[in-house]
């Protein structure tokens, strides 16, 4: 909204307001709020008769677009610094920007999440400076921001290992009381379609129900795990697994933002409240590939891709903000700059990201440490120093 | 100062109780703890005096009880799991060596993941199959991990103390066909005095020859000693306590005196905790060694039925005969 345009829009002026119950024909039931042509809908149920809605200002939407376009152009970025050399692998989130950043601004402060080693757009989201994850791409650690501190775990690269560690989290949190009210705190567990297929995914499903744990498990369904199509996963809708293990489940448009918002944040806070586990599948696509040791041509056609293509997500929220009059056309060009400023700063951060020194290998492998540990760190150095002027 | 007779199983139960009183933080959870106290009864009526939240029944998956024991240690608490028999710690594998042993390294120590993972292992009670492994080996060998096992009921009590104390993510053995065996046990003495987690300790000063045992197999060492004194010869038994790290320092001192090493364990002698102690041994002894380093352990089989597993387990004879062969070597 352009200041001191009096003409400007307000909520009253948007598209009229509607309610969609899921299950649209042809199309699989899933909650939306926004249509990938940019139309807003004011509300939608889920297959229990939840109401899904979201009440933004202009502000906040027009900050969900800005994280939208951070987080694109930033793993852009980590895209190209990969296929420069600069980055082992990267591991990109194109596509389901809006899965990420409407559940990321989902979670409250106190809330922990445990995420994969895509959820790069969490990470955004939950404060964490986006070249973390470049370290451990670009092989110079293994992570290592503070998860306590963030409240954002470290990647997993074992695939649905993590969802254990976030119902153990969830189980704790309960333990020590902290449900139960607008202060409780809640956890979210990431994972994708492929994942679902994994022992330690239904273990978790079992333990989080039996437990009733206080953690919303967030699969992002994009539709592929490396080359195997979601068929190979499973026969019936993930949404609904959660029902055979004794709680809800609803499916989302994951391309939608404001969905992916509300959704998570019924979820998160009916579990903050003591209700206990839940499923979403948010259902969107990889437009990228597995990662960049990846080539989707083998395993996909072009169509099926442009379809996608039509549901992107930034461009349907580019779309609603425009229709709305929410923005001027400064708003876009703004944003554009801040994050190709931001992709800059980045790139020059990473390149100057020193290797470690060989020694430090030997570090942090036990907190209390190991005397065998030290001595083959000691031969190791007295070994390195014998190299010492030498052309080697 | 009390000094109890308790068996190694209820010395383990008493460890276990005073860890729960010491520090609110401490759960423990696996299959059957709880009401049944374990198909061991190591947990007998801890659930019952500190709570359902404090001494948790889980649902059946090993997988499950380590991992979201994971997430309680990163939620600050200090799970300590048991899993219910060695054979069935593999569904938790991927847990414990890809996640448990890992965490503090990658978060470069941000995350400390103090979990003591709870193992009945090795044979001899006439059990079923994956009922009597000696799964040591792949713990030891897995950097991020210490690995430790008790032989006496006092080492017992003190060392399941120590390791539910400690930060470090520790694999505790315990020996299941000497759940039964009774010692003293000094209840109540401060724990900042008991022998060292981390530290191998003689059992049987000796000056013929050195053998090395861990576990079960500490009772087997110990009666081979008293046999041997009957022929005239003096075996020095060490009690090796920790598998990872390994201390053998002790062992150094001892072969370098004797002039002749064997090494016992149940698992299977390939690629066992008997290579890597061979071979430290004859890097660091080489000059006092009378014969190479002799291995007595279980074959390399799965393990047999149980009305074999006599044949199969170490025993006094064998370990007799393997010192015999150092001697004519």
């Amino acid at each position: 909204m352009a200041k001191g345009d009096p003409g400007a829009a307000t909520r009253s002026k948007r598209a009229a307001p509607r309610t969609k119950r899921a299950a649209a024909t042809g199309e699989p039931e899933l909650v939306q709020l926004l249509t990938p042509e940019g139309e807003r809908i004011e509300s939608a149920l889920g297959p229990d008769g939840t109401e899904y809605r979201v009440d933004f200002t202009d502000e906040e939407y027009r900050g969900l677009y800005r994280d939208l376009v951070l987080v694109r152009k930033l793993d852009a970025e980590a895209t190209a610094l990969q296929r420069q050399g600069e980055l082992g692998l990267w591991a990109s989130l194109l596509g389901q920007e809006a899965a990420q950043v409407g559940s990321g601004r989902a979670l409250r402060t106190q809330d922990m999440a445990f995420p994969t080693y895509r959820e790069h757009g969490v990470l955004y989201c939950r404060g964490i400076d986006p070249i973390m994850p470049l370290g451990l791409f670009r092989g110079v650690d293994q992570g290592g921001w503070d998860p306590n501190e963030f409240k954002f775990n470290m990647y997993t690269i074992v695939i649905g290992a993590q969802t254990l560690h976030a119902t153990g989290y969830a189980m704790g949190v309960a333990m020590d009381g902290k449900t139960g009210s607008d202060e409780g705190e809640a956890v979210i567990a990431y994972f994708g379609d492929g994942a679902t297929s994994q022992g330690d995914v239904n273990e978790s499903f079992v333990w989080a129900s039996v437990f009733n744990a206080p953690l919303v498990f967030f699969c992002q369904n994009n539709q592929y795990a490396i080359s195997e199509p979601l068929e190979r996963q499973t026969r019936v809708p993930l949404y609904q697994r959660a029902g055979g293990f004794g709680f809800p489940g609803v499916r989302v448009d994951g391309n939608d933002v404001l969905a992916s918002y509300a959704v998570t944040r019924h979820a998160l806070d009916n579990a903050r409240h003591g209700q206990g586990p839940s499923l979403i599948e948010a259902y969107t696509y990889r437009m990228g590939a597995h990662t960049t040791s990846d080539d989707p041509t083998r395993y996909r056609i072009a169509s099926e891709v442009e379809a996608w293509q039509a549901k992107d997500p930034i461009a349907r929220m580019k779309a609603f903000l425009t229709k709305q009059q929410i923005v001027d056309e400064s708003f876009f060009a703004e944003v554009d700059e801040q994050a190709r400023a931001e992709s800059v700063h980045l790139r020059e951060r990473v390149l100057a990201m020193p290797n470690p020194e060989p020694v430090t290998m030997f570090d942090h492998v036990y907190p209390n440490g190991s005397p065998e540990l030290d001595e083959q760190r000691a031969q190791f150095s007295k070994y390195m120093e014998s190299f010492e002027g030498s052309a080697h | 100062m009390a000094t109890e007779t308790l068996t190694l199983g209820k010395a383990l139960n008493a460890g276990l109780r005073k860890a729960l009183e010491n520090d609110p933080k401490v759960v423990i959870m696996g299959e059957d703890v709880g009401k049944l106290g374990g198909v061991f009864r190591i947990t007998d009526g801890l659930q019952k005096d500190f709570g359902d939240q404090r001494v948790i029944d889980t649902p059946l998956a090993e997988s499950g009880i380590i991992g979201t024991a994971v997430g309680l240690a990163i939620r600050g608490f200090r799970p300590v799991c048991e899993i219910q028999f060695d054979g069935f710690v593999y569904p938790a594998y991927d847990q414990i060596v890809s996640q448990v042993a890992k965490m503090h390294y990658r978060s470069q120590g941000k995350v400390r993941i103090p979990m003591v993972i709870r193992i009945p292992y090795g044979g001899g009670i006439g059990a079923v199959e994956h009922h009597s492994e000696s799964p040591e080996a792949y713990f030891a060998h897995t950097a991020g991990l210490k690995v430790v096992t008790c032989a006496n009921p006092q080492d017992a009590y003190s060392m399941i103390q120590q390791a539910i104390a400690s930060d470090d993510p520790i694999v505790f053995l315990e020996p299941k066909r000497r759940y039964w065996e009774k010692g003293p046990v000094e209840l109540d003495a401060p724990l900042a005095e008991a022998y060292p987690l981390h530290a191998a300790r003689v059992a049987r000063p000796g000056t013929d020859a050195t053998v090395l045992a861990y576990g079960p197999m500490v009772r087997t060492a110990l009666d081979a000693a008293t046999a041997a004194a009957e022929d005239g010869r003096e075996l020095e038994v060490i009690d090796l306590r920790t598998l990872s790290p390994l201390d053998l320092t002790a062992a150094y001192e001892s072969v370098k005196r004797t002039g002749r090493c064997v090494v016992v364990h149940e698992a299977p002698g390939n690629l066992g905790l008997g290579s890597e102690i061979a071979a430290r041994i004859t890097e660091e002894c080489f000059y006092s060694l009378e014969s190479p380093v002799l291995r007595v352990t279980g074959f390399d089989t799965p393990y047999p039925a149980a009305r074999v597993e006599e044949e199969y387990l170490p025993d006094l004879d064998r370990v007799l005969d393997a010192v015999d062969r150092t001697f004519g070597w």
